[in-house]
């Protein structure tokens, strides 16, 4: 009850308690009547020091209530400004001069180096000769061994499971701790084009390390924001065999391509769709949204579109030449958070401008 | 073509096999390639420079077959067959005399006189060698190391036996051995030693004057295989890249990581500090050149070359220079003593004018970068 008394009389009478501490230190001036006076005026403007400022106020709620005067002040300045500002402008009327452009990440952004030029034929003879010439010549099917981690739980599973639904020719197969080092050779013998192994964390999915076969390159994933076929509103029924189309959206530097074309190998190809299902890697900011849809073409212009399968989004941690060696691998690219600024954020982006 | 190639100051091969020519200046990038369509077996391993005067580069190829461009002329002037492609890509090319002395992955090194097709010495340097250098000094001098492969240093006039093998490091404290990788390895001026850089991210100094053949210094740097290895001039630091991207500067003294490089984002394949400047240029797999400065440790200069890059080989002479004359006869891999009468040529010449153009773009960019850091600092509430 005391201390409820305090607090109102702290409102109403609004700092008399307060300026007393500060103003100990400063020329001492009848301010106990001039309180109401005070009040008015600008906190900073009489009697506090010059050096003085709202952090050195011990008591806490007193501190609060002197750093909400002063942004109440502010915000005040700031209004006047602008009213000052629009008044201006309305008195130019068409002299005046063009509203500025606020900055935003988007426009601040610088354009990358790496993007490909489609007629570039240097990098079109290095796509066309490095590991996954094999699958685009047509002359490899695309077959997926997908595993988890050591003792995966539930949803991680689930997970899993309906991945295999979305990818054809996908076998899932429990991990029983054995080494990807030995899986490897194993799946190799076994005309396997892909592992895919998902990494959980806590009982959720959290990481995703996709290796191709052969030789190739191995890419390691964050995954988050995974949304399985039960979480999933205003879905469709479950996806059938047919298999899907593939969209890659945005991976234009050069970067963007080794991992859009990692994506793609995952799927058949197949240039005559049978079934109207649909695969999207979307790639912005770095960060790479997965969706799976089912569309029907109402007529030439309306398509209708019911979300199947699950979602996910990734980001790349870092891309390894050669087959999953963590340790003695050669990285093409990894994620420093040294290297990242907002201006340049480039890794599979294209630039929007 | 000739022109272009006369600009170029940093030399790069990469994976497509295109010899690729950079003008710092420009920020431009050549492509030089020898046959109309590319192809990936030759794919550039090796780079060398061909002749003292730095007018031809000698560019080893993985189907075992050595190249010589000529940046006179802008060409490919000459081709030879140096081993096959089972013989594994070169790992080391130099130039002792008039002739080329190589060696690929499966051990064998060979010299090569100008004339006959069938290498005139040939010896074995065990399997798996992962480079072979030339000592600057001693040009019949050749080190090589590999897995598993400990550092040999081979006399050319007596090729029997090596003259320095080194001694595996001491077991554990398992009593296990100690695995050996030996990644790059360099001569250090002005003495015998040789510091090699392993993929067990360690360092060592080798000293073949004192008794002992095991490391003489061991540094340890990171978590991740060292891939290569440069000594800049003054030869008490090295500067090492490992497979992550991370370039640092070790103290060859104390044993102590002075300082590190940013920017890399892929696996670095190739590192050479200028002879003279203090300066590193870096290719990896992150399709990048770049060039720091060695003192303040600040990227000069980043150039994006579209294909993997495999080596980098520094003309001696100033990177800024565009139109370059007649090189000092630097070798590239340490700095050569051999300046002598030309000094003073160049002191009159050239160093005048170009004194005040790097002061006046450097004092540029540091104003730049000084009205950029104040235009970002907002200051949000009152101090």
């Amino acid at each position: 009850e005391f201390m409820h008394l305090k607090f109102y009389s702290k409102k109403k009478k609004n700092k008399k308690p307060k300026k007393k501490s500060p103003e100990g230190n400063a020329e001492s001036s009848g301010v106990e009547k001039e309180e109401e006076k005070m009040e008015k005026s600008e906190p900073g403007a009489a009697a506090f020091p010059p050096t003085f400022s709202v952090s050195e106020i011990k008591n806490k709620q007193r501190r609060h209530l002197m750093f909400m005067k002063f942004k109440q002040e502010k915000r005040k300045q700031k209004m006047q400004l602008k009213k000052k500002k629009k008044k201006e402008r309305e008195a130019l009327g068409d002299k005046a001069p063009p509203k500025e452009v606020p900055k935003t990440i988007e426009n601040q952004r610088v354009f990358d180096e790496t993007m490909v030029d489609p007629e570039d034929e240097e990098v079109a003879f290095d796509e066309a000769t490095d590991e996954f010439s094999a699958y685009f010549n047509g002359l490899t099917n695309p077959k997926v061994l997908i595993t988890t981690s050591d003792r995966p739980r539930g949803r991680t599973v689930r997970f899993c499971e309906q991945l295999a639904t979305v990818i054809p020719n996908a076998h899932v197969y429990y991990r029983r701790g054995l080494a990807l080092k030995r899986v490897i050779p194993q799946c190799v013998a076994r005309n396997f084009t892909y592992l895919m192994v998902i990494n959980e964390d806590r009982k959720m999915p959290n990481g995703m390390v996709l290796c191709h076969l052969p030789d190739g390159p191995t890419a390691h994933f964050k995954i988050s924001s995974v949304r399985l076929r039960k979480e999933m509103k205003r879905r469709g029924k479950d996806p059938t065999e047919h298999s899907p189309e593939v969209i890659l959206n945005n991976f234009s530097t050069r970067l963007g391509h080794s991992i859009g074309r990692l994506f793609a190998a995952l799927f058949p190809q197949d240039p005559q769709f049978v079934g109207r299902q649909v695969a999207t890697f979307h790639n912005q900011r770095d960060f790479i949204f997965f969706r799976f849809h089912r569309y029907i073409f109402k007529n030439e212009k309306k398509v209708g579109i019911q979300e199947l399968g699950p979602r996910f989004t990734l980001k790349l941690r870092s891309l390894q030449k050669g087959t999953f060696d963590s340790k003695f691998g050669e990285y093409e690219w990894v994620l420093k958070v040294s290297n990242f600024s907002l201006r340049r954020q480039k890794s599979c982006d294209k630039e929007t401008n | 073509m000739a022109d272009r190639s006369r600009l170029c100051t940093v030399w790069l091969g990469s994976e497509t096999g295109i010899l690729k020519g950079v003008s710092v200046t420009r920020k431009q990038a050549f492509n030089f390639c020898n046959t109309s369509h590319l192809s990936r077996d030759q794919e550039v391993r090796a780079l060398c420079w061909g002749d003292p005067a730095e007018s031809e580069v000698l560019v080893g190829s993985v189907d075992g077959t050595v190249k010589t461009f000529s940046t006179e002329k802008g060409q490919f002037t000459d081709s030879r067959r140096c081993g096959g492609p089972a013989d594994g890509g070169f790992t080391g090319l130099a130039l002792c005399g008039a002739a080329l002395v190589t060696c690929g992955e499966c051990g064998t090194l060979r010299v090569w006189r100008e004339d006959s097709s069938e290498p005139a010495l040939e010896l074995s340097a065990g399997n798996n060698v992962c480079r072979m250098r030339q000592s600057p000094v001693h040009r019949d001098r050749v080190a090589t190391g590999g897995k598993d492969n400990g550092l040999k240093i081979w006399d050319l006039q007596k090729p029997d036996a090596p003259l320095f093998t080194a001694k595996n490091l001491r077991d554990d404290w398992l009593d296990l051995r100690r695995p050996h990788w030996v990644r790059d390895l360099a001569f250090i001026p002005d003495s015998d030693k040789v510091v090699t850089c392993t993929g067990y991210h360690q360092v060592h100094v080798f000293d073949p004057s004192s008794p002992q053949r095991r490391p003489v210094l061991e540094v340890e740097y990171g978590e991740y295989p060292l891939t290569a290895l440069s000594l800049p001039a003054g030869g008490s630091t090295v500067v090492v890249g490992n497979t992550h991207g991370q370039i640092a500067l070790l103290d060859l003294r104390k044993g102590v990581v002075r300082g590190c490089l940013k920017g890399l984002a892929g696996g670095v394949r190739g590192l050479q500090c200028h002879p003279t400047l203090p300066v590193v240029a870096s290719c990896g797999l992150d399709r990048f050149l770049r060039i720091h400065s060695l003192e303040d440790r600040t990227l000069l200069h980043k150039v994006y070359l579209k294909s993997r890059l495999n080596c980098v080989l520094l003309a001696s002479r100033d990177l800024e220079d565009g139109r370059g004359a007649a090189g000092e006869g630097g070798s590239q891999e340490v700095k050569e003593e051999e300046e002598g009468g030309e000094d003073e040529v160049w002191d009159t010449m050239e160093r005048v004018e170009e004194k005040p153009k790097r002061k006046t773009t450097e004092e540029e960019e540091e104003e730049l970068q000084k009205k950029k850091k104040s235009k970002k600092k907002r200051k949000k509430g009152q101090d």
